[in-house]
């Protein structure tokens, strides 16, 4: 093992992971709340609504990213024309954008089963005693559906964010040059395949690591009603001893 | 007490001994030196309160656990065992399984295989472990579940049927393995009352052919009237033993005594 | 030159790519099966060692699911496809020959998405034999059954049943991720939608039937796995 190559392929690799991490928390933002509108149609009980979202689920959940990216990068340079005297061409050139488009589109699909089963989850008593307090309508989600359902959803959540750093590194495909295009140019250029493989494969686990920290700690955070409770106060004399 | 005539007859080789039988848990002795001894037709009630260790060395004879000392005998042939570094073990696997398809047993929970039918439970193992015909264990297994009266449900699986029924295809899979000697591990605990009569019907009508059975049972009824012999285990040790009619009639143990009256 | 319509463009006619784009879908089930059976293999034993094995070997199983799991499915095809190049060259230069040595695409991709898939189908054999009643496993040691006997008749056909719903999900897995292989050059369907969108200058046209038939295999296969649930799981539940 060639310790000084790695270290040299450690320093080339980590200056993708900006990027890696910008186009991962960029669609998952967009995508959240794409995937809270696609929840809630499928939950509204109107088929103009449900059908159309469950449809959009099926297409993305149903086929590769891979083919999302290409359709949206490659394949709607077929309507160049049409694109430009929109004035949308601008943005369907850049491969970033449509990197983060196909993401967040993606991501969308699968969060809104995420969320709608989080949001099933709610128990029907808690609903009905908000009811009964003379809550409804968008208080009523505000309040309690919604901070009961986030709860509840939160661990798949974070699944599905550590889903989206592995799934930017399909974006090198279409040249943009974060950790794993840094790292396929790099095995490209010198044959050295387990050596890169190896720098680059701990660079995305300890940024997994690190989310899934990141994810507990804010799971610790929005449910102290599943903590131990604080250890009573020790009283006051006590600390004069 | 049926089977008096059957024991005399072959008294050479006893069908199961156990001597200076000994087994911990950690530091938990759960057997502190148990010898028995059965002869063949020999139909031997275990009781005990729980945690006295009469599961556990049920368990020991056919080697579901390993003692940690002592000997178990099957028809004159003695488990071989060997010290490792996780405790006893045994030395020769296949004498283990050799011996364990001549000794059957029929345990609490039935334990009959969810993915197959009944009748497959029945022939599984004379087909796969000892190799017989397949044809010929299948009419085999038809008459056995026609004896515990469950042949209508042979194509059924397990979950379909009631505990006793289940209970009575496990005993026909016992059997169907020709065994020497049958264990039952508290084979109607798990029952609801109503349903643990059918069980003990068939437990007597195979203690009637002179099987050789030990059976660690709470049914005061079956070790008083069915059994030739009962052993009364206390903390990993014998504490009474005899035929029904005198241990029962006249306990010399105290604890003994209180067992009997507090399982009436 | 007038521009062929769509259903001229992948049609079977002279200037159809519709044989191409079936042969390629054809490619696409064959390299994702094969991937998924040996996935299969890889699966049954790193679960095996994480149920079974010693402290070392258990470490090693769950080292292998973590780390597989946690790192871009491209990484790895890529380190296959270069690294098996560069390990075949090794052993080549041995023997006299020089230079560049491809590994056959289908067996780069085939056995990254073993190497893969194997990882979550570890962890889906795992929570199956977790399911599994121990007093049935008791049952079949006191009847005499050796080891493999018991793995046999007891253990796989019941852990494969529990573990069918999960395999279906990994399947779903696998067949997105052999679009991936399209990278190595692996003629599948993405990669000959690019040759044609390339010829043709028609890109939407192509990957959009891909995208179509992407859907189609997934959609059968989501059928076929339902069934296969519903036909293993006859006599598991209560009577009906």
């Amino acid at each position: 093992m060639d310790f000084a190559f790695m270290q040299e392929a450690f320093l080339r690799l980590i200056s993708g992971v900006p990027l890696t991490l910008n186009l991962a928390f960029t669609s998952i933002a967009f995508g959240a709340i794409f995937a809270m509108l696609l929840a809630l149609m499928r939950m509204s009980n109107l088929k103009v609504f449900d059908w159309p979202a469950q449809a959009y689920v099926f297409v993305f959940r149903g086929t590769p990213l891979l083919v999302q990216i290409f359709l949206i990068y490659y394949g709607l340079g077929q309507f160049r024309p049409t694109l430009d005297a929109l004035g949308l061409w601008g943005f369907f050139r850049e491969p970033y954008w449509c990197a983060v488009l196909a993401l967040t589109m993606n991501t969308a699909a699968y969060g809104s089963e995420i969320i709608r089963g989080g949001l099933q989850s709610v128990p029907h008593h808690q609903v009905e005693a908000a009811r009964a307090c003379g809550m409804s309508g968008f208080l009523l989600f505000r309040r309690i559906t919604f901070p009961i359902a986030v709860r509840q959803a939160l661990p798949a959540y974070g699944s599905e964010v550590i889903l989206m750093v592995k799934a930017t590194s399909l974006a090198s495909v279409i040249t943009m040059m974060e950790v794993t295009g840094l790292a396929a140019k790099m095995i490209s250029q010198t044959f050295r395949a387990i050596e890169v493989f190896i720098v680059a494969g701990a660079i995305y686990l300890v940024l997994n690591f690190l989310i899934t920290r990141i994810i507990m700690a804010i799971e610790w955070w929005l449910s102290p009603h599943l903590r131990r409770p604080p250890a009573i106060e020790p009283r006051l004399e006590a600390a004069h001893v | 007490m049926s089977n008096g005539v059957a024991s005399l007859s072959s008294q050479t080789v006893p069908a199961v001994s156990v001597a200076n039988l000994r087994k911990s848990f950690g530091s938990l002795e759960v057997l502190k030196g148990i010898s028995l001894k059965a002869n063949e037709g020999d139909v031997i009630s275990i009781l005990g309160a729980s945690g006295s260790g009469k599961s556990t060395m049920l368990r020991c004879i056919n080697m579901l656990e390993v003692p940690d000392g002592g000997d178990v005998t099957i028809g004159g042939e003695t488990i071989k065992l060997k010290q490792s570094r996780k405790g006893m073990m045994p030395a020769d696997q296949r004498q283990v399984d050799r011996i364990r398809s001549r000794v059957a047993m029929v345990f609490q929970s039935f334990n009959l295989w969810s993915h197959m039918t009944i009748l497959e439970n029945v022939i599984e193992a004379p087909v796969h472990v000892q190799k017989r015909p397949k044809a010929e264990c299948i009419a085999e297994a038809e008459e056995l579940l026609a004896k515990v009266g469950i042949v209508d449900k042979r194509n059924q699986y397990p979950s379909h049927l009631s505990g006793g029924q289940q209970q009575r295809a496990a005993i026909a899979r016992a059997l169907a393995m020709r065994p020497d000697v049958m264990l039952f591990d508290e084979p109607t605990s798990a029952l609801d009352p109503e349903l643990v009569g059918e069980v003990l019907r068939v437990m007597r009508s195979l203690a009637e052919e002179g099987r050789t059975m030990l059976v660690v049972t709470h049914e005061m009824g079956f070790a008083r009237d069915v059994s030739n012999r009962v052993v009364f285990l206390h903390k990993g040790l014998v504490e009474e033993e005899g035929p029904p009619a005198e241990v029962f009639g006249a306990p010399k143990s105290e604890r003994f005594k209180q067992f009997i009256s507090s399982h009436r | 030159m007038q521009q062929l319509s769509y259903f001229e463009l992948i049609g079977f006619g002279p200037n159809g790519w519709g044989w191409a784009l079936l042969t390629a879908a054809g490619m696409t089930i064959a390299v994702a099966t094969c991937g998924f059976l040996a996935g299969s293999v890889v699966g049954t034993f790193v679960a095996w060692g994480k149920i079974g094995g010693n402290t070392p070997v258990r470490w090693l199983a769950d080292g292998y699911t973590t780390v597989l799991r946690g790192i871009p499915d491209l990484l790895v095809i890529y380190l296959f496809y270069f690294g098996g190049s560069a390990a075949l060259g090794a052993i080549g230069s041995l023997f006299g020959a020089e230079g560049f040595i491809g590994v056959p695409a289908f067996i780069t991709g085939a056995m990254a998405i073993g190497i893969i898939s194997g990882a979550y189908q570890a962890e889906v054999f795992r929570g199956a034999y977790q399911v599994v009643s121990r007093g049935e496993l008791e049952a079949a040691r006191s009847v005499g059954m050796h080891r493999w006997l018991m793995f046999r008749r007891i253990i796989a056909p019941q852990v494969l049943r529990y573990a069918i719903p999960g395999l279906g999900n990994t399947w779903q897995l696998v067949l997105k991720e052999s679009a991936l292989i399209s990278v190595t050059g692996l003629v599948e369907l993405l990669r000959q939608s690019q040759v044609a969108a390339g010829s043709t200058r028609r890109p939407f046209d192509f990957y959009i039937t891909a995208a179509i038939l992407y859907l189609l295999i997934t959609w059968v296969s989501t059928y076929l796995f339902q069934r296969a649930e519903t036909h293993s799981m006859r006599g598991m539940r209560r009577a009906s």
